[in-house]
């Protein structure tokens, strides 16, 4: 049996999303714009370092949304990408004393090219098989980080301490609420792309693909091609994301980056819906707060009521935060009438 | 009668006076920071409760135990304790946001006991940055003993340098024409125990004629074994996890190679690592200790190990006693418990620190006769002594003196 074959007998992997329902509204997105930029206002250093982390992996949780609900395709080892990201970064700060800034384009385009990489032989995979071999490259990254070939830059098992950046120009600002309002910038900078990309013909191309792959490439689009380059945006998103996650937290070890976050994110993306890009933010809110919440209800069976809530969510709203929208849209539209 | 009643006037008066200046004196003696008051003592806390490694989660619920019996007989100079502790799965950027949360929202006035090496790591800077005590970490690794840097962060477990400055000077003093074969685990673990190894073999470095190391991830370490055997060496020093260590006992039994085996304290349980290597390979075996082994029968009857019991029977039914890691979490707490003693009404951040560092030979019930916690402006290290050990039937068996693995000279 041939790999086409598989491909068409094998149910879709993802659900079709029409592409407008991709996004949110103009007005909406500028609400919730003016309230991230102006709850930082009202909250302490803490919080807002932890609505910092909810960018971050917003970010990282968006990237694998581009690839899972645009392309089609499954990963399980974004954890990876996001692993290099925050080592390309960390090392560039820490050993050639180069600016926080600019050391963010460079582990996305170092993610960028391992992802576009590693998309090569996954070409060949699909569906489950795909989440596999991904999850291979995420269970193989931290022992990767420790290898005594690479010690003297990744530090090893210890990691590498990062400095936090000051607020540049004098700004009367906390290091916490510079570094939030500069992840800010950068997600939404990296969202309107994302939109962007998911409107413009590539990401036509991407959604053909994950409707029905024979059917995009008898219309002429190069399916490697474009399944790679979803890979390589991804990847690439996913390292910026990583390289954010280590200014804020102010270290990597191979120990914050193993199949569990990868995990998280790929539980960030179902529950903020599949496909649906603001859910992105919903999911990230998920990973990071409701082990909290379940934490704060018993600490010996934290695991356990984590479990029963990702339980509740997916059996009440499998389509997660997307769903959720959608009834709160009608029932707003049935009320205006 | 207006004599004596303005006479009484005058002494009530005075009385007065003298109870709100004593009164007065004694509000000036009281010192807070953040996290202390009247009433209340703060401490923060981060063990791993789920995840790989949550089998340390026992750490913290034996530390919430001794806080909840202080608490119980009164408290420390009539405060309460309040022990927060949370869960970071092992996970060092969890760590840094549980970290926040202690010192930003639930404003503790330090934390205490915090596991797990890449975790402090992650929120040592940090917490020097916020001047916040990070006492008594629960990691063996040998950076945490370093005032001048981190002058906010203190260690408690002996260092594994300090463990295998000990196998040094037993080896140079008991065997001085031995040639010694070392297994590690790669990772800082195991180059902190070499490293200390070399430091106190540095009179003579040329003993160590094989050095083997091994990744966690290897299934097995047999190879290893049998490639150290072959430069016949007459001492065999295992810097291994208990697996591992497991494995390396019984890799040698089976090849009747009868070397001096010294196996490092992290895998020296008779649990987890002898009986699984087979007692008649474990024979003869030796290792160091520092806390009580509350399964060995010549503590029965021990007054530290009956607190310890009547503590667990009391506040942890649940926990199996004879998990090592209870006894350190109640050691660990059991020297929190006295810092804050000593630090009577002046609970000031820099206080709870000079009072840390200034232990002098303080002895507890669940270590060792002999064992005691020593430290000072420069000497950021509580436990410092081992005391031999060598596996003999069913059990280890103390032998010789405490040696202390302090770096004497340099």
């Amino acid at each position: 049996m041939s790999a086409v074959e598989d491909v068409v007998t094998e149910a879709p992997a993802v659900e079709a999303v029409p592409k407008r329902a991709m996004t949110l509204g103009f007005g909406t997105s500028l609400v919730m714009l003016a309230l991230l930029l102006l709850v930082p206002l009202f909250v302490k250093n803490f919080i807002i370092f932890q609505l910092t982390m909810l960018l971050i992996y917003g970010l990282a949780v968006l990237a694998l949304n581009i690839l899972t609900g645009g392309s089609g395709q499954f990963s399980l080892g974004q954890s990876a990408f996001y692993a290099v990201g925050a080592y390309t970064s960390a090392i560039l700060m820490e050993h050639a004393d180069m600016n926080y800034a600019l050391t963010l384009p460079i582990a996305g385009i170092i993610c960028f090219a391992f992802g576009f990489l590693f998309g090569q032989p996954a070409l060949r995979l699909s569906g489950v098989y795909l989440a596999l071999a991904t999850f291979a490259l995420a269970t193989a990254m931290p022992q990767l980080l420790k290898l005594g070939f690479f010690e003297h830059w990744t530090g090893g098992v210890q990691g590498l301490v990062v400095t936090k950046p000051d607020a540049p120009f004098g700004l009367p600002m906390s290091q916490d609420m510079w570094l939030y309002y500069f992840t800010l910038a950068i997600t939404v900078g990296i969202y309107v792309a994302s939109v962007n990309l998911l409107r413009s013909r590539s990401g036509r191309a991407f959604m053909a693909i994950r409707d029905n792959e024979i059917a995009a490439s008898a219309m002429g689009v190069d399916v490697a091609l474009y399944k790679t380059l979803a890979f390589g945006v991804s990847a690439g998103i996913t390292g910026v994301a990583g390289g954010l996650g280590a200014i804020a937290v102010q270290f990597v070890a191979p120990d914050g980056y193993t199949i569990t976050l990868a995990i998280s994110l790929f539980l960030g993306m179902v529950v903020g819906g599949v496909g649906w890009l603001p859910g992105s933010i919903v999911g990230s809110a998920f990973i990071i707060f409701v082990p909290n919440i379940a934490e704060g209800i018993s600490k010996g069976l934290s695991g356990a009521v984590f479990g029963v809530l990702l339980f509740l969510v997916i059996f009440l709203v499998p389509h997660g935060a997307r769903q959720v929208a959608m009834v709160a849209q009608q029932l707003i539209g049935k009320l205006k009438k | 009668m207006p004599k004596p009643t303005r006479r009484r006037l005058a002494t009530v008066f005075l009385s007065l006076a003298v109870v709100a200046a004593t009164a007065g004196a004694a509000l000036a003696q009281k010192k807070y920071d953040t996290g202390a008051s009247d009433t209340e003592i703060r401490i923060g806390n981060i063990v791993p409760y789920s995840g790989p490694a949550s089998a340390y989660g026992v750490v913290g619920k034996a530390m919430a135990a001794v806080f909840k019996r202080v608490n119980d007989d009164g408290g420390i100079n009539g405060r309460k304790i309040n022990f927060i502790s949370y869960d970071d799965a092992c996970s060092p950027p969890k760590a840094v946001e549980q970290a926040r949360k202690l010192i930003e929202s639930d404003e503790v006035l330090l934390l205490f006991g915090t596991l797990g090496t890449a975790s402090n790591t992650a929120i040592q800077k940090y917490v020097n940055g916020k001047k916040v005590p990070q006492l008594f970490v629960a990691t063996g690794a040998t950076k945490w003993n370093d005032p001048k840097t981190f002058p906010w962060t203190m260690g408690w477990l002996p260092s594994y340098q300090s463990e295998s400055r000990i196998y040094a000077k037993y080896l140079t003093k008991e065997k001085p024409n031995a040639k010694i074969a070392v297994l590690y685990q790669n990772d800082d673990m195991g180059k902190d125990y070499l490293k200390g190894l070399k430091d106190g073999l540095a009179a003579d470095p040329s003993r160590i004629i094989a050095e083997e190391s091994y990744e966690v991830a290897e299934p097995t370490i047999d190879s290893h074994v049998v490639r150290l055997k072959s430069s016949n060496p007459d001492v065999i020093i295992l810097f291994t996890t208990p697996k591992f260590g497991a494995q390396a006992i019984k890799k040698v039994g089976e090849m009747n190679w009868k070397p001096v085996t010294i196996v490092s304290n992290v895998s020296a349980s008779t649990a987890t690592v002898m009986r699984p290597a087979g007692l008649e390979n474990s024979q003869g075996v030796m290792s160091a200790a520092y806390a009580k082994d509350v399964s060995d029968p010549q503590w029965a009857g021990d007054p530290g190990i009956k607190a310890f019991d009547d503590l667990l029977a009391k506040y942890l039914p649940e926990v199996n006693r004879a998990d090592a890691s209870a006894m350190t979490g109640y050691n660990m707490a059991t020297t929190m418990v006295e810092v804050l003693k000593r630090c009577g009404d002046d609970l000031t951040r820099s206080n709870v620190m000079k009072q840390a560092a200034s232990l002098k030979q303080f002895a507890q019930g669940g270590l060792l006769p002999g064992i005691t916690l020593t430290t000072g402006p420069d000497d950021f290290q509580p436990v410092e002594q081992l005391q031999l050990m060598q596996f003999k039937g069913e059990r280890w068996q103390l032998f010789g003196d405490v040696i202390s693995g302090e770096l004497v000279g340099n």
